[in-house]
């Protein structure tokens, strides 16, 4: 089973703004994507990403995730962000433009040698793809598999729009068949998928219709481009109180059939199998990083010993 | 020079005045008793109209040294002060005293008649350029700083006698009833005026909207008033009103404001009954908004907001989250409009509000307060007076008083202004004494005082990032290095007076 972390909520921040990096610690997104990308114009791109390593390297009291959306390995500046940030050592790298498995085994081999060099274990530097052109979503079954570095796949629907010549609307009719796309290739890989920006910060009637959308659809969580975005999807993806009892008495009936010697039991009349229980044990684990309850879950008498 | 009780060295005397220096919030008690002043009789037929300011001069006998009162109810939008000192000018007075209740950067017209010698000291705070001259040397005039509850004591007490108070009244009849809830300068409550007007030794009431005997509803009476002076205009509408009063969208902000509202809820006062102050900064307005959310869910039904009121407490009033309000000041449109109509948002005088040495001010029945700060220090203490540059910025109001008369009183900034740490080891300028301060909110985390032992463990409980304020300070200076101290001269340029009168902290010249 992979590791479970939440990533609910990857909130951008602009790699070349020193006042907005400062404020990383404070906020309670699960993750951070400092970027070196779109929002660093092209006369910074140097100073950013010197700053973001300066930055990365002062912040040991990681309370986040970070991930690094570098500028897209075939500009002149891909290579020399990675050989710059890497020494400050983030938990990942957002590739832009992840079209093709290729481009992906293209970093996943440059990370090993910048492992190789850093003298760091060989894999610590995750990928998170970014599935934003028509060719990406096609390939994103491809891509999801070809390294063992990806955490999930990242839709990015304004470039993805762009890419098809269409307006993104705010309900996303237009990126329906993409987004369960990216997730079934996600989801089939084992790892999780996080959903594009949702771009207008003062509209958070918007943003809650299309998070509990994407929650719907099984994103495990959004990027997000403003920290006021991030209470709000939290909200939305804190499990609701009854799922959360439910849960407790599925974890509660299934020890019980262990102890029985059976990995099957039934609860007010309904079956509680394998995935089932599963599902209960992501929603109590979920509810946990909400703090709404403060247990500890004993994996293996849920699960069985191996 | 002396150490008052936090430190500070306070002379023995200012410009003539021997001082006291300041010892702890509560225990200085006054002696004697309110200052008397003149009965008057003006009988059957006799008018109070006068044609202009001038002839309103003549006849309230003002003479050289003497001491005059305006008030901020205008804020950055009052031309009175100004019209007045220019009256002053023109009939040759010398030697004048401001003991207005504020002085706003629109006032930086009078500058040229301090220089002259028309005006020679100030007895009131004082924000924007004047104090900045002073604390430069650039201007020769001793400033005063008090709160709005120690100004009301000080006239009150005959510390500061007000010779003549020119009030502007938004609305006001020949003979002097008087409110400010309609006209073209309509400001709501004229809180800071009733005191001067119960005071003076002659009350002149300037108005730009003379209505028919009776004015009505009255909130200053004719027997109070000697005089009536109709004028064009007593300011700038647009700027009466602050600007200030809108939910901040800075994501910085809006963090320490759920801090704050967490620290509200950890403290236990959020029941039936709670009362509640906030300024009208975005940060203390998004805490209101989270105060509004809170006691919606769990249907608290408050008593009273309280201070300079905004159109968020008028809400809050109007969905039956409080009984009343009670206001000194209007902050915004919708205060001045809400007060014309609603007998539950009172109009009550800065004495009510804030004074320390009456029966018992409203600031003495308030559950919590959110004050913003230039800088804190480890021992808690506050300036809102002069910022980083040691520049006296801005006036106190009702900061200490609230402070002090609130069970909790939350301070809300954030950790780093500019390039600075808002945390130092010692403030520049003390304005109100960390004894009175229970915790300080920054995005970086919360500093509870020592005395809250209870409050802190609940924080803890609740997983909010309480934190000791000298880690709190260390990990600001991690990131914005530690400050070099300011360079002052010996020359002391204006006293901090504490809310009872004794003097908390002096402003000194700024060596360049």
């Amino acid at each position: 089973m992979t590791e479970f972390r939440l990533r609910r909520t990857l909130l951008y921040v602009p790699g070349n703004m020193p006042s907005m990096l400062q404020n990383i610690p404070m906020f309670d997104c699960d993750g951070v994507i400092i970027d070196l990308e779109d929002a660093v114009p092209y006369s910074e791109k140097d100073a950013a990403r010197i700053l973001v390593r300066r930055f990365l390297e002062g912040y040991t009291d990681r309370n986040k995730e970070v991930i690094v959306r570098i500028n897209p390995l075939d500009s002149k500046w891909g290579i020399l962000d990675l050989k710059e940030v890497l020494r400050a050592l983030p938990d990942g790298i957002r590739l832009p433009k992840a079209d093709s498995p290729e481009i992906v085994e293209r970093l996943d081999t440059l990370l090993t040698e910048f492992e190789e060099e850093l003298g760091v274990e060989i894999g610590r530097f995750k990928i998170l793809p970014s599935i934003e052109s028509a060719a990406g979503v096609i390939n994103s079954i491809r891509i999801a598999r070809c390294s063992k570095r990806i955490i999930a796949l990242a839709f990015g629907a304004e470039d993805y729009t762009a890419s098809l010549e269409i307006e993104r609307t705010k309900t996303g009719e237009e990126l329906f068949h993409a987004r369960t796309r990216v997730i079934w290739a996600a989801k089939a890989a084992g790892i999780q998928a996080i959903d594009s920006i949702f771009a207008d910060v003062s509209d958070m009637e918007g943003l809650r219709r299309e998070t509990r959308l994407i929650k719907t659809l099984g994103f495990n969580g959004k990027s997000l481009v403003n920290p006021r975005q991030i209470e709000l999807v939290h909200e939305v993806f804190a499990p609701k109180q009854e799922e959360v009892d439910y849960a407790l008495q599925v974890v509660d009936a299934i020890q019980r059939a262990r102890t029985m010697g059976t990995g099957v039991i039934s609860l007010g009349g309904k079956m509680v199998d394998a995935p089932v229980v599963k599902r209960a044990v992501r929603v109590l684990k979920t509810a946990k990083a909400h703090g709404l309850i403060d247990i500890e879950l004993d994996e293996e008498a849920i699960y069985g010993e191996k | 020079m002396v150490k008052n009780s936090l430190g500070r060295l306070i002379p023995e005397t200012f410009h003539g005045r021997p001082l006291t220096p300041y010892a702890d919030p509560f225990s200085l008690r006054p002696t004697g008793n309110v200052a008397p002043r003149p009965l008057r009789r003006v009988n059957p037929g006799a008018g109070k109209l006068l044609p202009g300011l001038r002839e309103a001069i003549e006849a309230a006998g003002l003479r050289d040294g003497m001491t005059i009162a305006t008030h901020h109810h205008l804020r950055n939008g009052d031309l009175l002060l100004g019209l007045v000192v220019r009256e002053l000018d023109g009939l040759g007075l010398r030697d004048i005293r401001i003991a207005s209740s504020s002085v706003h950067p629109v006032h930086a017209e009078i500058i040229p008649y301090i220089q002259k010698g028309v005006i020679s000291a100030i007895e009131c705070g004082v924000n924007g350029p004047i104090g900045e001259m002073v604390s430069k040397g650039e201007l020769s005039c001793p400033v005063v700083v008090r709160t709005h509850g120690g100004r009301a004591r000080a006239i009150i007490s005959g510390q500061v006698p007000v010779d003549v108070a020119f009030i502007a009244a938004p609305t006001c009849d020949e003979y002097g009833n008087m409110n400010g809830f309609y006209g073209p300068s309509a400001c709501g409550s004229l809180g800071y005026a009733h005191t001067d007007a119960e005071h003076a030794r002659c009350v002149v009431a300037v108005t730009d909207n003379l209505v028919p005997y009776p004015a009505s509803p009255i909130s200053i009476p004719q027997t109070l008033v000697d005089y009536v002076v109709p004028v064009a205009t007593l300011g700038d509408p647009k700027k009466i009103v602050s600007t200030t009063t809108r939910i901040t969208t800075d994501p910085v902000g809006l963090l320490i404001a759920k801090y704050a509202a967490q620290v509200i809820e950890a403290s236990g006062l959020l029941r039936d009954g709670f009362s509640f102050q906030t300024g009208s900064g975005g940060i203390s307005l998004a805490v209101a908004d989270h105060v509004r959310r809170m006691m919606r869910e769990q249907q608290i039904k408050g008593s009273f907001g309280c201070g300079g009121i905004t159109g968020y407490f008028v809400d809050m009033l109007e969905e039956g989250l409080f009984q009343g309000l009670f206001d000194v000041q209007c902050f915004d449109l919708k205060a001045v409009e809400s007060m014309g109509r609603n007998r539950s948002h009172m109009e009550i005088s800065a004495d009510m509000y804030a004074n320390p040495f009456n029966a018992g001010a409203v600031v003495n029945r308030l559950d919590c307060v959110i004050l913003g700060a230039t800088e804190v220090d480890v021992d808690f203490n506050v300036n809102v007076n002069t910022e980083s540059n040691g520049y006296l910025l801005h006036n106190t109001g009702g900061h200490s008083d609230t402070a002090a008369g609130a069970k909790l009183a939350i301070i809300v900034a954030p950790s780093i202004r500019g390039r600075l740490p808002i945390v130092k080891d010692a403030v520049t300028t003390v304005t109100t004494p960390g004894e009175t301060v229970d915790v300080v909110v920054t995005e970086r985390g919360i500093a509870v005082n020592d005395k809250h032992v209870d409050l802190k463990n609940e924080l803890r409980r609740r997983k909010v990032p309480v934190k000791d304020i000298r880690e709190l300070q260390q990990e600001i200076y991690q990131i914005t290095g530690r400050p070099r101290p300011l360079e002052f001269a010996d020359e002391v340029v204006a006293l901090i007076e504490y809310r009872d009168g004794s003097i908390i902290d002096v402003i000194r010249k700024v060596e360049e």
